[in-house]
Formats: C-alpha cells, structure tokens, sequence
C-alpha cells in the first residue's frame, strides 16, 4: 500500500475554515516557518506522525476562495499545486472545508479535484451541525464528488485518525474530475487550448497556465508563447473566469441538492447581537479606540518589568564575567561585545510577545474584519484600504510581517500606499531606543496629578508615527496614478471565542522569526563594532605613552585610566568613522559617539541602544552598569553639560521616528513590490524627512 | 434598500464585479440580506445564502436584486 514512508500533504481551504487550527492539530510544534510568518500569509510546514511507521510533512497553503490567481496568495497555492516539480508538490491535497459553508467552499474544491491530484475533502467543525441545523449525507456526497470525506473539528480533536488513516491510504483516491466544465464554458475556445498544447496538459491545467498573471516558471519557452497568444485577450479569459464559477456553482448546487440541507433558524443571534454593537455607527468607534488604547498600555506596563529584569541581569553578567574570567580579548570580547549584543536582542521578546497575543486574538476572534468593515471609508479618503489596518496595526510590533500582511488588497495602488507607508508606524524596534532617551532626558513627574511625564511623550511618538504614515499616504495618493479599478471585498467571520493553542503557537512562531532574523544581524553587528572600537591605527596602538606624553600635570592611576580609555576610543576605528560624519550630524544636536551609533542602526534601529553600551562600556568604569546610568553621566566636554540634554534627546526621537533603518523592511518591500525602485524612494524619501524634523526640532528645544 | 431587508439576486454586471466576490456565492438565484451600513452608507455588510461580507458602495450597485 505505501510506496514511501513520508507522505507530502498540502492544506488547502477557504479563510476561516479552521484550516490553521487543523494544521496546528496535525503538527502541534513542530512547524517550520518561511522567513516570516502571517497567520495565513506565508507557506507553513509541519511534522506530523500519521501512524507508526509513516510521517507526513504537511504544507499550510494560504488560505484562498479559489485558485484563480487573483491575488498573491492564489499564485501561491497554484503554483504549488500545478508545478510538479515544485518541492512541495503535495502526494495528497487536504481540502479543509467548513459544514456552515460547504457550498462556497466546495468551489475551491472541485477545481482542485479536476487537476486529478488525489484530494481528500475534510469538513471542520462537524461538532457544529446540529446545533446550525445542518443535515448531511455522507454517502451520498463522497459518491457525487468522488472523494474520501473525513468529518473532523480541529477545536474538539475528533476525526483527526480518521483523516490520519485516510492521508495514508492516498493511493486508493478516485483520481476522476468531478466538473469536466471545460467544453461547457466554451467549445471553440477549448478545442483551440487542446490543440496548441498538445494534450501535454489537462485541458484544465492549460486553462488555469493561460489565466496566471505571470507566467509560470516551470513551462517551456513555447507554452510561454501560446499562453501569451491567449492572454492578447484578455477580457475574454476575464469573462471565462467568471463563467468557469457561475458553472462550477451550478454543479455543485445540483450535488448539494442530493445530500446537504440547512435549516437555518436563530443561530445567528449572538453574530447579529455583537454586530450591533462592534460595527455601530458611532459606538464602534469609539470601541475599537478603546481596545487599541488598552492595548499599548498593557503593553508597555507588562513588558516593563520584564525588560527591566533583563536588562539589569545582562549588565550584571556582564561584569561579573569580566571580573571572574582572565583579562584578555576572549573575556573582552564577552563582556563588552558578545553579552551585550544578546541583552539588546531578549530585551525586545516581552513586548512583541505581547503585542502579538493581542492581535492574535483580535484576528482569533473575528474583531479585525469589523475593524476594517468601519475603517474603509475613512482610509479612503487617504488613499488606503480598510485592510490597510490590519498593517498599520501590526506595524506597532513589526513592519516585516505587516508588509507580507498587505497581500490580501486587491488594489495595486492601495496596497502599495499601505507598504510605503507602513514603517511610519512605531515598530518595537523603536521601543528601546525611545524608552532609553525618554529616561534619559525626560524627568519622570506627574502632569496635573495625572498624566505621566514620560508616558505622555511615548504617547505622543505613536501618534506622531500613525498621523505620518496617514498624511504621508494622502501625499503618495496623489502622486501615483493608476488606472486599474478599486475593489473592495471582505468576509465576515463568524465571531469565535479565540483557542489558546492557536494564538500561542502564533505569538511563538512570530517571536522566534523575529529573534532569529532580526538577532543574527544585531549580534554580529554587536561583535563587528566591539571590534572596531577596540582596534585602531598606530595612534592607538601607541596610546599609552601618547597620553603620559600629553599630560603635564601628574595624575593619579584612576584617572589616568580614564584619560587613555576616552583616547583610545577617539582613535579606534569606530572613533574615526564617528569623527568623519560628524559635521554632517552637528546640525541636529549629535556627537561622534551618537553618530557611531546612528550608523550601526542602519542596519535595524534596536542595534542603537546595544551600540551605545558597547561605546560606552568601553570607556566607562565598573559602577554604571546599566546604560541609562551611563547616558546620564556623559558630558559634552565643551560645555560641561550633559550630553544627552533636552533639544538632543528630542532630535533623536523625531530621528528615529522617521529614519527607515531597518534591513529587514528595505528586504521585504523589494521583494513585495519586486523592483528596487520602491524600496529605495522610500528609504530616501524617509532619511530626508528625518533629517529635517531632527533639525527643525533640536532648534525649538 | 434598509437594514435588514432580503432580496433575491436577480442580475449581475459581470465586468465591474471582482472574481472573488463571484466566488464568495454572490451569484443570480441566491438570497441577500443587508445586515449593516457604515456610516455614510459605506460599505455596506451583506448576508449573501450563507457567506457574510461587506463590499463597497460602488459595487453593490452593479447587483440587482428583487425584495423579498
């Protein structure tokens, strides 16, 4: 019966299926995530132990209506379903369908049937059915559409061995086509694809070849040229499209009609109740205000007393390795670089682990798709989408994955405002390096008895970021022109009590993406600057006897030491790169050592606060340990004040508020607008912005 | 039409509807409830057979539909 001992099973389904929850039953942790994840935005695999002696390597496909490539996601899913020599070519398609909306959902699945791959139809939330007074005709409805159906629900774990035993026994799958509708659509047509591809293809995977946007990668130059033949018109393949489905419907009306009946009654009260109240005019507003609003504050309130411990924990492991280990580079390279370098990676996990459960369990819920419901007539006056929140928002944590969350606009010119846009928004990149500056240079007292100082102006920075990204698109909107029409569509989910398990392998899965992705690069960056501030030119190899030479007056040992440790910075590498740009940043209220800083955080914003202790630890003696009490203490050595003063605190804010430093984002939108041309506007666009406000700024305070 | 009233599908402008609305079941034959407007009308939440949804003013006015 078996030919190999791991199957390849590909998840297909509708949104909202419980497709995701399936995956999750089916694989439990054992997931492997593309660079990074969506919920249902970027290919997902699992491990998954089907019996003793078998193993299944399970692909989550994007969640699709169809596999008419009409967006991204589509592409996806098409491409790994047509193309078999694509890696994930699935030995079985597991198409998650849901029993309240079988009809819509057996769309997708009649035309992934008719690519003759072998297709298991599995009905979720079977648990359901009677309680929706749905009445079903198993029997019946495998016959008509000639597959093995498995009723299971991924919340209740039942039917999951069922479906186990029926992944292996894949070979014995009805391989027949259950809507042959090609010749219904249009003989004439059909009969000219049949010809041109020389029955190399089913005639419905030469259609679906003829209907992608781009052209596949895995055909010949000469299909290339047919399917461009076809293509020239294209508003017969649209209209073809759309009888495909008015068919594909009328097919699967006429099977339903054998062995599936609803009676829907009530049921629907507790949606319609919620409804009321989450999409009312005025009070859902004010609703989805409030819940962002207890959002950000719980986020900062329960991630800070994490952050703190962690923080100091990191400064004291620090010292306390550099006083047990040997002095040398080794025990140098630890506690100044190595350490460090990871304390500013784990101090991020607190607040994006957070802030991810809570969109986790607003997507979780159903409360998103309201959101955007009353949201897209106000983002449209902007040029955006009542999708674009769902970017806007999850850009607080991340605009990696925000970007990659666009996907689901349809409009081109929509979707591309929402991507330019979206590194406005306060990333939790941005945190440590506002939290540090805040404490730094904002004095933490009460407002009117109520308000708290430093708060206030965090606060302000989120708004400051929202507002910009806001006018920033109103401002793009006018500029980009297209000609393409503006569609607008959005389910409405039923609304669920959110599953744990679901939300917490989400809120693992994005952490762990973003530790693993954004860490590499800020730990090497940490040991690349370690080593550049502790090496240098002949000036600082001689700097010893370079400063005795300098000195007239005798100075005692400690000071001495201080006196060489601030040389040999100044005559590092790092020093002397800092000393080049300065003019350049003069302007704005920074010094060198903040320029060295500026630098590195090219590269990802958080590197900023990990290079400044590395700068700092350099020089400084054993009491300051955490960075704040370093800041603090620095002196501009002109004016004897402190160096991190009011008008420089608040230039790096508004720096930091605008700058686009982040690999990571530039990355990502080249690849989602593939061509370097948007990418680099917005890295311009953004980095001139910047320097302006910072400017404008450090000459108000 | 008003908040809470049904109808049938009767005809479709089939140019000026996106694909994917098709295939949510929006389709002649089938029943539609409005079940929401945002403020200004826009966009409008709809029931259509099963599938809840919400389209654009702009949209909705290619679909025609006789009350029930």
């Amino acid at each position: 019966m078996l030919k190999s001992k791991t199957i390849k099973i590909s998840l297909v389904g509708n949104p909202n299926t419980g497709k995701t929850s399936l995956f999750n039953v089916l694989t439990g942790l054992n997931q492997k995530v593309g660079n990074y994840p969506g919920i249902t935005v970027d290919k997902k695999q699992g491990q998954c132990k089907l019996s003793n002696t078998v193993s299944g390597i399970v692909t989550d496909l994007p969640g699709t209506y169809s596999i008419n490539p009409t967006s991204i996601d589509e592409s996806i899913v098409l491409d790994t379903l047509l193309n078999n020599q694509n890696e994930d070519y699935p030995d079985v398609v597991v198409v998650v369908a849901d029993i309240e909306n079988l009809k819509r959902n057996l769309l997708l699945f009649t035309q992934i049937k008719d690519l003759e791959i072998p297709t298991i139809l599995a009905i979720n939330m079977a648990d359901q059915m009677k309680s929706k007074g749905i009445s079903f005709d198993k029997e019946t409805l495998e016959r008509e559409l000639k597959t093995k159906i498995i009723l299971v629900s991924a919340r209740k774990n039942t039917g999951i061995e069922e479906l186990k035993e029926a992944i292996i026994s894949y070979n014995s799958s009805d391989l027949s086509p259950v809507a042959s509708i090609a010749y219904r659509m249009d003989h004439e047509f059909f009969e000219d694809v049949k010809l041109k591809f020389k029955d190399k293809h089913s005639l419905y995977k030469s259609w679906l070849l003829i209907t992608q946007h781009q052209s596949a990668t895995f055909i010949t130059d000469e299909e290339h040229k047919i399917i461009h033949e076809f293509r020239s018109d294209i508003k017969k393949i649209e209209k073809l499209q759309h009888k495909e489905t008015v068919l594909r419907y009328s097919v699967i009306n006429e099977i339903l009609k054998k062995g599936y009946r609803v009676n829907r009654s009530e049921g629907t009260d507790i949606r319609a109740y919620l409804d009321k109240i989450l999409t009312h005019k005025i009070f859902g507003y004010f609703l989805f205000t409030f819940i962002l609003l207890a959002i950000f504050q719980s986020v900062f309130n329960l991630a800070s007393y994490p952050m703190d411990f962690i923080d100091t924990s990191f400064a004291e492991m620090s010292s306390y390795l550099s006083s047990k280990l040997p002095s040398g580079p080794f025990s140098d390279l630890l506690s100044e670089g190595v350490i460090p370098g990871i304390g500013g990676i784990v101090i991020f996990i607190p607040q994006i682990a957070i802030l991810f459960f809570f969109i986790a369990i607003l997507e979780e819920t159903g409360y998103m798709s309201r959101v955007v419901f009353l949201m897209d007539k106000v983002m449209r006056r902007f040029g955006l989408n009542g999708k674009s929140v769902i970017p806007l928002i999850s850009g607080t944590a991340c605009a990696v994955p925000a970007i990659m969350a666009t996907r689901n606009i349809n409009n081109w010119k929509e979707r591309l405002i929402t991507i330019l846009v979206t590194p406005f928004t306060t990333c939790s990149a941005r945190l440590p390096v506002y939290v540090i500056i805040i404490a730094v240079v904002i004095p933490n007292k009460m407002l009117y008895g109520v308000f708290n100082l430093q708060g206030l102006i965090m606060m302000s920075l989120y708004l400051i970021g929202f507002i910009s990204a806001i006018i920033a698109a109103y401002v793009l909107s006018k500029f980009i022109k297209t000609n393409e029409q503006s569609f607008f569509v959005i389910e409405m989910p039923n609304y669920k009590f959110p599953s744990f398990k679901n939300v917490f392998i989400t809120v693992i899965e994005r952490t762990k993406a973003f530790v693993f992705g954004a860490g590499k690069i800020i730990l090497s960056i940490s040991i690349v600057l370690w080593f550049l501030a502790s090496n240098g030119p002949e000036s600082y190899k001689n700097a010893e006897s370079l400063v005795k030479l300098q000195q007239i007056d005798e100075l005692n040992d400690e000071e001495f030491e201080q006196q060489l440790a601030s040389y040999k910075l100044q005559h590092s590498y790092i020093g002397i790169l800092g000393k080049t740009i300065e003019p350049a940043i003069a302007p704005l209220g920074y010094d060198w050592k903040m320029g060295i800083a500026i630098i590195s955080s090219f590269a990802a914003r958080e590197v900023f606060v990990s290079t400044l202790a590395t700068i700092y630890s350099v020089e400084s003696d054993e009491q300051m340990t955490t960075i704040k009490e370093r800041l603090i203490a620095e002196v501009n050595p002109t004016t004897q004040k402190r160096r991190f003063d009011l008008p420089t605190g608040m230039s790096l804010l508004i720096f930091y508020a605008f700058a686009l430093q982040c690999a990571g984002t530039v990355a990502i939108v080249k690849r989602e607008t593939k061509s370097w041309k948007w990418p680099l506007i917005q890295f311009v666009g953004m980095g001139i912005i910047a320097y302006i406000t910072a400017f404008i700024t450090y000459n108000i305070f | 039409m008003l908040v809470g009233e049904k109808g049938i599908i009767t005809e479709l402008c089939l140019e000026n509807i996106p694909l994917n609305l098709l295939e949510m079941g929006c389709l002649p034959g089938n029943e539609l409830e409005l079940v929401q407007l945002a403020p200004l009308s826009d966009p409008l939440y709809l029931r259509i057979d099963n599938t809840f949804l919400a389209i654009r003013k702009e949209t909705a006015a290619f679909i025609q539909i006789t009350k029930i």
